[in-house]
């Protein structure tokens, strides 16, 4: 997609825009050939209006002033997209970000629109309505690609799909006659798991409990922001706590805060039985909590460092890794490729630098690393983000094996199968609190939906009627 | 797989080397324009440089410099790898010169017990001097490098009002100089004298355990992990556990501590007394050196003696009529090449790798699939 952007140079091939053959050198090139691209990471600036943000770096196309609200209201309307040109972007839900994008893209005269990973922030009501806009333009005559891991969403809203397994094409299918199982297999070539746990091995022993977290922030402006309220949960040996949630709702804080990175205001963190909430990340983790960062390339790599310096990296005080104060290199290299084996880590070799592997082999490395230090809680924040299917099914599995073995799994996601699949409990968290709990063995992703936008609340129970 | 590792370690070795190498030779390139811009044969000139520098007097002349010149690139290091830039190396090893020759001069006891005394407080001086650019850093959030640069002119300050009779400082017979009061002779640590070539300070040994400690307790010990750990992302140092702010202020005292070994071999060697003639701006140099060294000790070591080299030969240059900022000329683009050409090789390295392992995957994938397809 970065070529396509002109953001990166292909080694050889060729793109042939409207039976035209191109080179894009940079995205300039590639806006002026009419291709746009909404990235996964929305490039708005908080502090300026729609309008404003529109405009920013193409003030030549239509001006800054009314005729550049014209043309933003013309878009809008054409395509449905019901985008207000005078609200400011922080006033905006992730939705409405969205279609800001895309409306950005349109404005610079797009006939091809990239969306990356669109849906990943969307609850399923939003994903409906993105696809309602993404057929509006379809029947204008656009080009639209779009990229995802969700195969029900590719099968739903794409015309022709292409599978694109390790850099190269596999396989272009149409989604008439395809289904989601056939389309998984050609994105690994094998045959695919599904997220379903086995028999309970829930017991009734707690192992992480959290009573009244609390925790407050001042944002620049001076004003004092809730960002965790209330939260208290309980997850016992052998049961994993689903927490749904759309981002941004202090999921990334709750993590943070029970790792020790950041300090509540209040409320008491009890690991089997020890209050740890004024203890250090360092004792914490000592003490037998993994954690699999939602962001691994900021919390949980040294990309620049070797794959054994990066199985050090959060275990240096303990076994294999170090003996008193001096590390035990040997030692360490010995148990990197023991894990790079046990959890099929593909590269070839422990001293090749973290960055030059794919997403879901550093995941891999990171599941192996967390799980050789026989955690009593293992905290998995969006595990399967931007992983292949392979590595995907291969996580899970570890997760379930995990759970088997007696340990407490707190996991966060935004895919909803992957929280209903795998989770014994599920909570709901909704703008620092967790608003709804449900039963993963019965509830629809929909029904979840509605309680993530604060919609629903309470226990929530499958309806029949509900069922589309 | 073990010889593409192998390959991988020796293309690394060869980009780490091709860097410093790459930046040298863009220097000397550029410093032949210039002589021959001012009218005279370059040729001749770098002919002398080498058969000057490599006499047995400049060499010992040359190692003496590159001891105080090691231990200032290995003080900078030390904040370089944590990705601090302790600028402040310049006032911390001088107040720390400054108050350990007074110390010096005022005791009276046997060498054995002074010499330990006199380097330990120019370390502990050093290491509060840089101390509070650290916890300024830790609690209010100041840039290190605004808070040195301005430490310097403190410590410049400070020493200059002590450094006055009546003060800390005395008249010297010729009434024209003022100084702290001389070491005892007890005090002088030991030299190694090499016949014609000169005297070589004995304190190079304590440089040569000074890099020795570097490299063992960046590289082998928990405390250097995780200091690199800090160095590479803070926000995995704190996820892995690391305190940040506690690293910060640790390793900048540690910084300070090693500058203020940087003037002990003058002290201790040379001058025995700080008066104004105390070399002066060494921190900057040796900031240049710990680029040109990457942070490595041994290529601190190699980049201390370039200095030392260079410095003894274009001293020399002006005496056969050359200009002396000839050396200023070399030097400036040296550093400007090192740094530039580190980021370009560091660069084109990474993404080799990362092709070459794509490469690799890709044909460990078509191996196996092929097997399959025969069974």
């Amino acid at each position: 997609m970065k070529i396509l952007y002109g953001m990166q140079q292909p080694d050889e091939g060729t793109i042939t825009v409207g039976g035209e053959q191109v080179v894009l050198h940079n995205p300039g090139d590639a806006i002026a050939r009419g291709i746009g691209m909404v990235h996964q990471h929305f490039m708005l600036a908080d502090n300026l209006t729609v309008l404003e943000n529109v405009v920013l770096g193409a003030e030549k196309l239509y001006g800054i002033g009314g005729k550049a609200r014209a043309k933003i209201k013309e878009i809008s309307d054409a395509y449905s997209l019901n985008v207000r040109p005078d609200v400011l972007v922080e006033e905006l839900g992730v939705a409405d970000r969205q279609r800001v994008e895309i409306l950005k893209v349109l404005y610079r005269g797009a006939k091809t629109l990239i969306l990356d990973e669109p849906t990943a922030v969307l609850v399923p009501q939003e994903v409906d309505a993105l696809f309602d806009n993404l057929r509006e333009l379809k029947a204008e005559g656009l080009t639209v690609i779009f990229i995802s891991h969700k195969l029900g969403e590719v099968l739903s809203v794409a015309d022709e799909i292409t599978v694109i397994r390790r850099g190269t094409t596999v396989g272009t299918v149409e989604p008439k006659g395809t289904t989601p199982k056939q389309l998984a297999e050609l994105m690994v070539g094998s045959e695919l798991p599904t997220p379903e746990t086995e028999e309970s091995t829930v017991t009734d022993v707690p192992m992480l409990k959290l009573d009244g977290l609390h925790l407050t922030q001042t944002d620049l402006d001076g004003v004092e922001r809730i960002i965790l309220d209330e939260i208290s949960f309980t997850i016992h040996k052998g049961e994993v706590l689903g927490i749904a949630g759309v981002e941004g709702n202090g999921q990334s804080e709750l993590v943070e805060a029970i790792m020790g990175m950041r300090q509540p205001d209040a409320g008491v963190v009890t690991l089997d039985d020890t209050d740890i909430s004024r203890t250090a990340t360092r004792d914490r983790r000592e003490a037998g909590i993994g954690y699999i960062p939602e962001d691994r390339h900021r919390h949980g790599l040294l990309l620049e460092a070797p794959l054994w310096e990066n199985r050090i990296l959060g275990h240096v005080t303990e076994r294999p890794n170090s003996r008193g104060g001096l590390l035990d290199i040997k030692a360490a290299r010995t148990d990197t490729q023991r894990i790079v084996e046990a959890y099929d880590v593909r590269t070839p070799g422990i001293d090749v630098t973290a960055a030059s592997l794919s997403g879901g082999n550093q995941q891999k490395l990171i599941v192996g690393r967390e799980m050789s230090h026989n955690p009593k809680l293992l905290i998995a924040a969006h595990p399967t983000r931007g992983v292949d299917v392979g590595a995907q099914a291969a996580i899970w599995d570890y997760i379930r094996e995990a759970r088997r073995e007696g340990l407490a799994v707190l996991l966060i996601s935004a895919d909803l199968d992957e929280l209903i699949g795998l989770s014994d409990t599920l909570r709901v968290m909704y703008r620092g609190r967790l608003v709804a709990d449900a039963d993963p063995a019965t509830i629809t992703p929909e029904e979840l939906g509605s309680a993530m936008t604060g919609a629903a609340t309470g226990h929530l129970e499958h309806t029949e009627d509900d069922e589309r | 797989m073990k010889k593409l590792t192998s390959r991988i370690d020796k293309e690394r070795l060869f980009l780490g080397i091709a860097a410093p190498v790459l930046a040298v030779v863009a220097a000397l390139v550029v410093t032949a324009l210039v002589i021959a811009a001012t009218g005279k044969n370059p040729g001749a000139a770098f002919s002398d440089m080498t058969t000057y520098g490599f006499a047995s007097d400049s060499q010992v002349y040359i190692l003496n410099k590159a001891t105080t010149y090691y231990l200032a690139g290995v003080a900078v290091a030390i904040g370089f790898r944590m990705n601090l830039f302790n600028i402040g190396v310049d006032g911390q090893y001088r107040l720390a010169a400054f108050i350990a020759a007074v110390l010096g001069g005022a005791l009276t006891v046997p060498g054995w017990i002074a010499i330990p005394l006199i380097i330990v407080s120019a370390m502990a001086t050093g290491a509060l001097w840089a101390a509070i650019a650290g916890v300024l850093k830790v609690t209010r959030g100041v840039s290190e490098v605004i808070s040195t640069i301005m430490l310097n002119s403190i410590a410049t300050a400070v020493i200059a009002y002590l450094l006055q009779p009546g003060r800390l400082g005395e008249l010297q017979q010729g009434g024209t100089l003022v100084s702290t009061k001389p070491l005892p002779s007890a005090s002088h640590f030991f030299n190694i004298d090499t016949g014609p070539a000169g005297v070589l300070d004995g304190f190079v040994v304590v440089a040569v355990l000074v890099g020795l400690a570097y490299w063992f307790v960046l590289g082998r010990t928990r405390f250097g992990f995780d200091l690199r750990t800090v160095g590479q992302s803070e926000s995995a140092a704190s996820a892995s556990g690391v305190s940040v702010k506690k690293m910060i202020a640790t390793s900048m005292v540690i910084s300070g501590a090693v500058a203020g070994l940087i003037g002990m071999p003058t002290l201790l060697n040379e001058s025995h007394q700080y008066d104004n003639s105390f070399p002066t701006g060494i921190g900057f140099t040796g900031i240049a050196i710990a680029l040109l060294g990457r942070n490595n000790p041994v290529g601190i070591a190699l980049g201390a003696l370039l200095w030392g080299f260079l410095e003894r030969t274009t001293n020399h240059l002006e005496f056969q009529g050359y200009d002396k900022e000839i050396l200023g000329v070399i030097q400036g683009v040296i550093v400007l090449c090192v740094v530039i050409a580190y980021e370009v090789v560091g660069r084109y390295g990474l993404k080799r790798q990362q092709q070459k392992v794509g490469a690799e995957l890709a044909a460990q994938a078509a191996a196996a699939t092929k097997k399959q397809e025969v069974a």
